[in-house]
């Protein structure tokens, strides 16, 4: 099996400070991988970088395009990288307003994306939307609501199933239960886990809640001070943590 | 079927002075199809730190675990959920699972993973539930709400549904009553008739003789005894 994604040397500064550095490793296709580590660690200027929307310092982001190229997507021309995003690749931002058009009906919101890959047929972007509001647990009878009037989670649900309506192969995800209670976590991380493996869906997901990575991800990049301390199968790095920073993480947690 | 060479572990400490514990060195092992050995010694000797190394779970410092070829201990983490998924089954002590979702679908995931059909799977679910006398009415609810024995239960229907030809059982019988500790054993004699290699820590005396071929004390492995 070939990777999905390979990250080379990717580093980023803020002046003199460090974003991330020497960032290295591949993604295979299906595969979860979660970056966890503090607020300031790096790990959403990594996320950033990879996903096109900072420009590394160092560093190659390579893709493996549909014809089975691998492509950087870091050296490819703005218009490329923007197909990219609409069509193989989603990110299911932290605060769902980033990602949705606010004054955009919830069905609009999803078939929006349809349309930008070329979707034309009202009848059929209308039934898609429909389809995918149910799958993200979302009633028929509020497609033509404004996101506006759904509530945290509601919001939340209908960023992924805007993201994922196209059939993105990598899903990149910034906190994607940042900010909601633990009910509606619950549901969404159910949801979520369902519609990776249904999918095959290839993501990686930056959080600070080591219980999400725990249920989600297939393995664990930790980051400290925007460096990669520890790297391996989630339920490893967290049972058995090797270096100090991730035991002093693991440890801090708090039991139920 | 389970290869274990001169496999050594130490837990590290940083943020306890950095206090190094050396608790394994020169651990072999080595389980055929259709054998179960029972791991012995202590509370604290090693035995669920050699069962979590087989497992992945725990990193050795060094040495080689080798499970139907794949070898543990250098394994990238797609190559040991592979082997999880298809090969190597664990039962441990504590039901871990995703809220909100159904006994039956908890029980039935390991063969879903494994392209066995929905229908086929959860009739095996259900053959397995009902041989652990888990009351029917309870299928359709998430286990999170079950009694602890309950749990343990599920969480034994759920490592014996699909037929792995490796098994780690982590005190399989410990709390069951007489009929479900019978059900479990005949589990484990079923899957050492299909061929499974088991490695198994069992409390229960009656039960290990029952079921294992040979006992490894795990204490000759534990540095520092000796000494």
């Amino acid at each position: 099996m070939t990777p999905l994604l390979k990250v080379e040397n990717i580093s980023k500064f803020y002046g003199h400070r460090i974003g991330c550095k020497d960032v290295n490793f591949d993604l295979y296709p299906g595969e979860v991988m979660g970056i966890v580590g503090e607020s300031g660690s790096g790990k959403s200027t990594l996320l950033n970088c990879l996903a096109g929307h900072l420009d590394p310092d160092t560093g190659e982001v390579l893709f493996e395009m549909r014809d089975g190229a691998m492509r950087d997507t870091v050296t490819m021309s703005e218009p490329e990288r923007r197909m990219l995003s609409r069509t193989d690749w989603a990110f299911v931002h932290q605060h769902a307003r980033d990602g949705l058009r606010m004054n955009v009906s919830a069905g609009g919101n999803v078939g929006e994306r349809l349309m930008a890959v070329g979707a034309r047929h009202y009848g059929h972007i209308r039934e898609e939307a429909v389809d995918w509001l149910g799958r993200v647990e979302i009633s028929e009878t509020r497609v033509d609501d404004r996101p506006t009037q759904f509530s945290g989670g509601m919001q939340q649900r209908l960023q992924i199933a805007r993201n994922l309506v196209t059939g993105p192969r990598l899903v990149f995800m910034d906190e994607p239960t940042g900010g909601l209670d633990v009910s509606v976590q619950a549901r969404l991380l159910d949801l979520l886990r369902g519609l990776v493996r249904e999918m095959g869906l290839s993501a990686i997901i930056v959080t600070h809640d080591l219980a999400v990575v725990r249920l989600l991800a297939d393995r664990l990049m930790v980051m400290k001070d925007g460096h990669v301390v520890e790297t391996g199968l989630t339920d490893q790095v967290l049972d058995d943590p090797q270096h100090a920073y991730t035991q002093l993480l693991v440890s801090s947690v708090l039991q139920v | 079927m389970i290869e274990i060479k001169n496999l050594s572990k130490t837990f590290t400490l940083h943020n306890q002075g950095g206090v190094v514990i050396p608790v394994m060195d020169a651990a072999e092992l080595s389980v055929a199809r259709g054998e179960c050995v029972a791991l012995t010694g202590a509370s604290g000797a090693g035995k669920s730190t050699l069962m979590r190394m087989i497992y992945g779970n725990y990193l050795a410092a060094a040495g080689s675990i080798v499970v139907d070829g794949v070898d543990v201990v250098t394994a990238e983490p797609r190559e040991i959920l592979a082997l999880r998924r298809e090969v190597l089954g664990y039962v441990s002590q504590f039901l871990r699972v995703v809220p909100r979702v159904p006994t039956l679908d908890v029980v039935a995931e390991p063969l879903l993973a494994v392209g066995v059909e929905t229908e086929a799977a959860r009739d095996r679910a259900r053959d397995l539930l009902a041989r652990l006398n888990i009351p029917e009415r309870l299928w359709s609810l998430s286990p999170t709400s079950f009694s602890g024995g309950e749990q343990q239960r599920v969480n034994i229907a759920r490592g014996f549904a699909h037929s792995y030809p490796a098994m780690l059982l982590d005190e399989p019988t410990a709390s069951l009553d007489a009929a479900n500790r019978e059900t479990v054993l005949s589990l484990i004699e079923e899957a050492k008739a299909r061929g499974a290699a088991i490695v198994g820590i069992f409390h229960d005396e009656a039960a290990r003789e029952h079921v294992c071929d040979r006992e490894i004390d795990v204490t000759v492995f534990t540095p520092g005894v000796a000494a």
